[in-house]
């Protein structure tokens, strides 16, 4: 069966709809068939913003998925927004930016994308980590953003520990995401390419192309499923209610 | 020696000249894989349209996805911004040339 593929992190300035629309373009014009854009829990501009993006995508041909990036810096926090947010979003990721949000991230089933910070310092992704997250439901997203503008040493440090939290994920089974976190049209790459990429830190082809199409779509579609009006619990669905059951 | 031929797409605001283009491509290569992994990947450049940004090129067949993520890092050329996309892979150039006819 033909592959679809997803990127679940593109950043454009989300107050300049004409690039925005730019780079849904370019990413329809790519390949992609389902996107997800970040966009600011404010209660005013959340919904407008939301409505205006799926308007450009659906223009595309392209799905879109609403996403908050959570950028918390107690665990504490972390557990009232995601109690405020969790069911106003598709997609939830936290930015780790400490070691004490990023636990408490990975064992909360509510999280969908753990998203560490590019200092080397501030990866928090080890086998502890991963074994929660593995519990969970929270997949690790790598952003391919920083291999393309690195050079040099910093990109050399990047690719290590990457390969270092590639093989951590896989041994915890910690589904892997990548998607572009790209700001501008010229920073998107095809599927195929950011799957050639990813074997750069050792992901096989295989797990290189589910990071880039089974695994976003696996997490998009199980959230839709629980945001769905019939939802009642993990397998559990209203089929028929009121006069429908007679 | 087995080959693959890729036709790639230049995606800029200004058009570059073969040598540029290449140098670039090259430059990419070796700051991935250094001059050892680069002498494996046998890059010929086979054909350049600089009016249409498209390019063709020729590789071990071992070492595509190698070219493949070497020529994504790429992001610009002569110092100008710029991406660079692979549209087709072939085994014969008489089949890309067809392939990218036919996407078109």
């Amino acid at each position: 069966m033909r592959r679809v593929f997803a990127d679940l992190n593109l950043q454009p300035n989300i107050g300049d709809m004409e690039q925005a629309r730019r780079m849904i373009a370019k990413a329809s014009e790519l390949g992609y068939h389902l996107l997800a854009i970040p966009v600011p829990p404010s209660p005013n501009l959340t919904e407008k913003y939301v409505q205006q993006l799926r308007g450009i995508c659906q223009e595309n041909a392209i799905e879109f998925a609403s996403r908050l990036n959570l950028k918390i810096k107690t665990p504490k926090e972390l557990l009232q927004h995601l109690r405020k947010f969790r069911r106003k979003f598709e997609i939830i990721a936290v930015i780790c930016e400490s070691k004490a949000v990023a636990r408490q991230a990975a064992k909360d089933h509510r999280v969908d994308l753990l998203n560490f910070s590019i200092d080397p310092h501030r990866r928090f992704f080890d086998k502890a980590e991963a074994e929660l997250a593995s519990n969970s439901q929270a997949s690790l997203e790598i952003e391919i953003k920083p291999l393309l503008t690195f050079k040099g040493p910093a990109r050399i440090r990047l690719l290590s520990i990457l390969r270092k939290e590639a093989t951590i994920a896989k041994k915890f089974q910690v589904p892997i995401v990548i998607s572009s976190g790209a700001t501008s049209e010229l920073l998107l790459r095809k599927p195929l390419e950011m799957a050639a990429l990813s074997t750069l830190f050792d992901l096989d082809k295989s797990s290189a192309l589910d990071a880039v199409s089974k695994n976003p779509l696996v997490i998009v579609k199980r959230n839709r499923e629980k945001l769905s009006p019939r939802f009642v619990a993990p397998g559990i669905r209203l089929i028929r209610m009121g006069k429908d059951c007679s | 020696m087995r080959r693959r031929y890729l036709a790639l797409k230049i995606d800029a605001k200004e058009k570059f000249e073969s040598k540029e283009f290449l140098d670039a491509l090259w430059s990419a290569i070796l700051r991935l894989y250094g001059e050892y992994g680069a002498s494996k990947i046998s890059l010929t450049l086979v054909d350049y349209d600089e009016e249409k940004g498209l390019a063709v090129i020729r590789v071990a067949h071992t070492e595509l996805e190698k070219v493949r993520a070497a020529i994504a890092t790429i992001t610009e050329i002569n110092a100008k911004p710029s991406a660079v996309h692979v549209l087709k892979v072939s085994g014969t150039l008489k089949a890309l040339y067809r392939k990218v006819r036919t996407s078109h």
